[in-house]
């Protein structure tokens, strides 16, 4: 993980445990990670880390690790 | 497999030899996983026989059937989802979505839109109330809808309160923030039509969204009986919103995610994930294109319930394939309305007297 922050985005923007929170989480493996929770999170995560996330984004980003990557992306190119 | 290409690229070389392959593939999967298809199959069709040769010899199960009988592929553990259309006909259907499915769905949906919107999110402005996607475990076709174009979109305004009336703070202050660029307009037709459209009128006010595009779907029954066709709609969106990128899109909550979307000649559009047969209603032999008839529809995506091959109860006539002047390939059609309500369940009886060819 290179944003560790993202965990406890991902516990508030999801409101679960952040225990529960692990890179491998994946989208649609909880009931409270749905696609209502999915633009929450994205909303989230573009303002915490000013970037702007496109639709392929939204879609690739299928799991805490891969979101982790997606920001990476972003930032490396600002 | 279809779902990895393109959504308009492929031309029917490509594209028939995949479905029948991937339709069939389905087709077995359903009668292993869903005993109440497995014994509609045995008694329709008991002579089929696995790879079928081409997409016209699939079984296919009356839309109504999802109305009468849950039928699903996976366990109830499995359910992530279930998704019920707007059950204007009385008894609603049930979509059941393990999260596999309902993943696919919203995959294919982006990418089919990504064609027609480009790929950055735009803010969206919904033609709806927001207390049609509260409900977050079960949504009516109008909260699916909504949820599956909300990925297409940032900054979500809901142009409505929970009575349908205008809610003018919100609005006024999305157009203000974003009137000058480009944004994303959705809702359903008769909401974006009667509730929306028709209060500006009402109200003798008009908004200005020039490089909006209106995305609406939902069918157009209840506009017919007011006597509006998709020229009219086109007309009135221009005028009292000032916008003039306006596509309807075709689909069934029993076939979220490849939906057919209208092209500025005026056609729907088959995506490489979806097809559409045309079958005349008196003895469900395949018409030719330009003869209508009774529509079918074939999707790839459906795998937590059998519902890969459907006939519906719209009416439905096929102009071309692979050579719309849109430049688009696929199959493109136009719908005529929904069947006369004797006819429609002619279609389900084709289960009772095996018919099917």
């Amino acid at each position: 993980m290179n944003h560790p922050q993202l965990l406890e985005l991902f516990a508030s923007a999801l409101a679960i445990d952040i225990k529960k929170v692990t890179p491998d989480l994946a989208y649609g493996t909880i009931p409270e990670w749905d696609s209502t929770a999915h633009m929450i999170l994205i909303a989230e995560i573009e303002d915490k880390f000013d970037v702007m996330l496109d639709t392929d984004d939204i879609i690739d980003m299928s799991s805490v690790a891969k979101a982790d990557e997606i920001i990476n992306k972003y930032l490396i190119q600002q | 497999m279809l779902f990895e290409l393109e959504p308009y690229s492929i031309k029917k070389e490509q594209k028939q030899p995949l479905l029948q392959q991937e339709l069939s593939a389905l087709t077995k999967h359903h009668q292993q996983h869903c005993s109440d298809y497995a014994r509609l199959i045995q008694t329709q069709w008991p002579n089929l026989s696995l790879p079928v040769a081409n997409t016209q010899a699939l079984p296919y199960l009356s839309v109504r059937l999802f109305k009468q009988i849950g039928l699903k592929s996976i366990t109830d553990e499995q359910v992530f989802k279930t998704l019920y259309s707007s059950g204007t006909t009385g008894t609603p259907s049930r979509i059941m979505l393990d999260n596999q499915t309902a993943a696919v769905q919203s995959k294919i949906l982006v990418k089919i839109m990504q064609q027609w919107l480009g790929k950055a999110r735009l803010p969206m402005l919904i033609i709806d109330h927001p207390s049609v996607v509260k409900d977050r475990a079960n949504f009516s076709a109008r909260g699916a809808g909504i949820q599956g174009l909300a990925f297409m979109g940032r900054n979500h305004c809901y142009a409505l309160n929970d009575d349908m009336s205008i809610n003018w703070p919100s609005l006024e202050a999305f157009c203000t923030k974003f009137a000058d660029g480009p944004i994303l307009v959705f809702g359903f037709t008769f909401m974006v039509w009667q509730h929306f459209i028709q209060q500006l009128i009402s109200h003798k006010k008009t908004i200005n969204l020039p490089q909006a595009t209106l995305i609406h779907s939902g069918g157009w029954k209840k506009l017919i009986d007011q006597a509006v066709d998709n020229q009219t709609f086109k007309q009135t969106a221009k005028q009292t919103c000032g916008i003039s990128k306006v596509h309807n899109f075709y689909g069934m909550v029993e076939q979220v995610g490849a939906i057919f979307v209208e092209c500025e000649q005026g056609y729907l559009h088959c995506p490489s994930y979806a097809d559409i047969i045309i079958r005349q209603p008196n003895n469900w032999q395949v018409a030719d294109f330009n003869q209508p008839g009774v529509v079918q529809l074939l999707s790839t995506l459906p795998k937590s319930y059998p519902g890969h091959s459907l006939l519906t109860e719209d009416r439905g006539i096929i102009i071309g394939e692979d050579d719309c002047r849109c430049g688009k390939k696929g199959k493109y059609f136009k719908i005529l309305g929904r069947l006369p309500q004797a006819e429609a369940r002619g279609c389900s009886d084709t289960f009772e007297t095996g018919q099917a060819s």
